[in-house]
């Protein structure tokens, strides 16, 4: 089942409790954090990932499922003095309840944040429909 | 076993039964206002989460910070006290009602954290990458550890 609970979120340190669907073997992970908002175009989806570069990112988007992997990059360092966060890979799924134009999907990152713009299939959009008011 | 007890993985799960209380309050739009009147501290521990690494020759900070302004980051250190400061910027204007998700904290913060040993000042390196904000504080002459040659007879 895709994560499409609103009660998850990730918190450095402590690792999601289910695993990417694709594997079989038990893989700790993060649940990044997220915002996402809609508009009329589409949806914007605005993601934490800290310490994975551009291109150890990975976004698809299959049977209306969302997936979001971030694989770090960042060289960790062993045997910290003091720790509040263990860096591990990211993943997380969402359900897209709308017919998206996957073909269109952006994403950009920066400083380790990821923007996905979403649009919304021609199908889906709202419609303007002009009244034509009589007199 | 007391062997086994960890303060800080309590904490962390105190934590976590925090923010699940708060996430399980989920009263759409108002949650994000609510959220904001807490920033920057998230949690009890402070904002960002750091890791402290330390060598003979250096304390390596490393803090997750992603999506900061970064004409407002600030590293400052004062006698053994290092201050990061910031900020995470907010999202363009959008109206409560169009988010479906608002778990990133965004606004200003300060974190202040004492250091185990003296560092050398003039030679602190600061470096954010892809949002982890790394310092290196090198350690000062006089706390680096002294190798002392015994003398046999």
């Amino acid at each position: 089942m895709p994560d499409d609970t609103i009660t998850r979120r990730a918190v450095p340190g402590q690792s999601g409790g289910q695993r990417p669907q694709a594997t079989r073997e038990v893989e700790r992970y993060l649940l990044p954090a997220v915002d996402i908002y809609e508009t009329d175009e589409g949806l914007t989806i605005v993601a934490d990932l800290p310490g994975v570069e551009k291109h150890n990112l990975d976004v698809r988007v299959e049977d209306d499922v969302l997936t979001i992997r971030g694989q770090i990059s960042h060289p960790q360092r062993a045997n910290p003095a003091y720790a509040e966060y263990d860096l591990l890979n990211y993943f997380r799924q969402f359900h897209l309840n709308e017919e998206v134009d996957q073909e269109k999907i952006q994403a950009e990152t920066k400083h380790g944040v990821l923007t996905l713009h979403v649009p919304k299939s021609e199908r889906t959009k709202p419609k303007r429909i002009e009244v034509e008011v009589k007199q | 076993m007391w062997r086994d007890w960890n303060p800080l993985r309590e904490m962390q799960a105190l934590r976590s039964e925090i923010d699940h209380v708060f996430e399980g309050f989920q009263p759409g739009d108002w949650s994000r206002r609510l959220r904001s009147v807490f920033l920057p501290g998230r949690s009890a521990r402070g904002y960002p989460l750091v890791n402290i690494y330390e060598d003979s020759e250096a304390i390596h900070v490393e803090a997750l910070a992603p999506g900061l302004d970064t004409d407002s980051l600030e590293v400052s250190v004062k006698g053994n006290t290092l201050t990061l400061a910031g900020e995470k910027k907010p999202l363009p204007e959008v109206d409560d009602e169009a988010y479906h998700r608002s778990e990133r904290a965004t606004g200003r913060f300060a974190r202040t954290l004492q250091l185990d040993s003296e560092v050398d000042q003039d030679n602190i390196d600061a470096r954010y990458e892809n949002g982890v904000l790394m310092v290196t504080l090198p350690q000062s002459e006089r706390a680096k550890p002294k190798k002392i040659a015994v003398s046999v007879e």
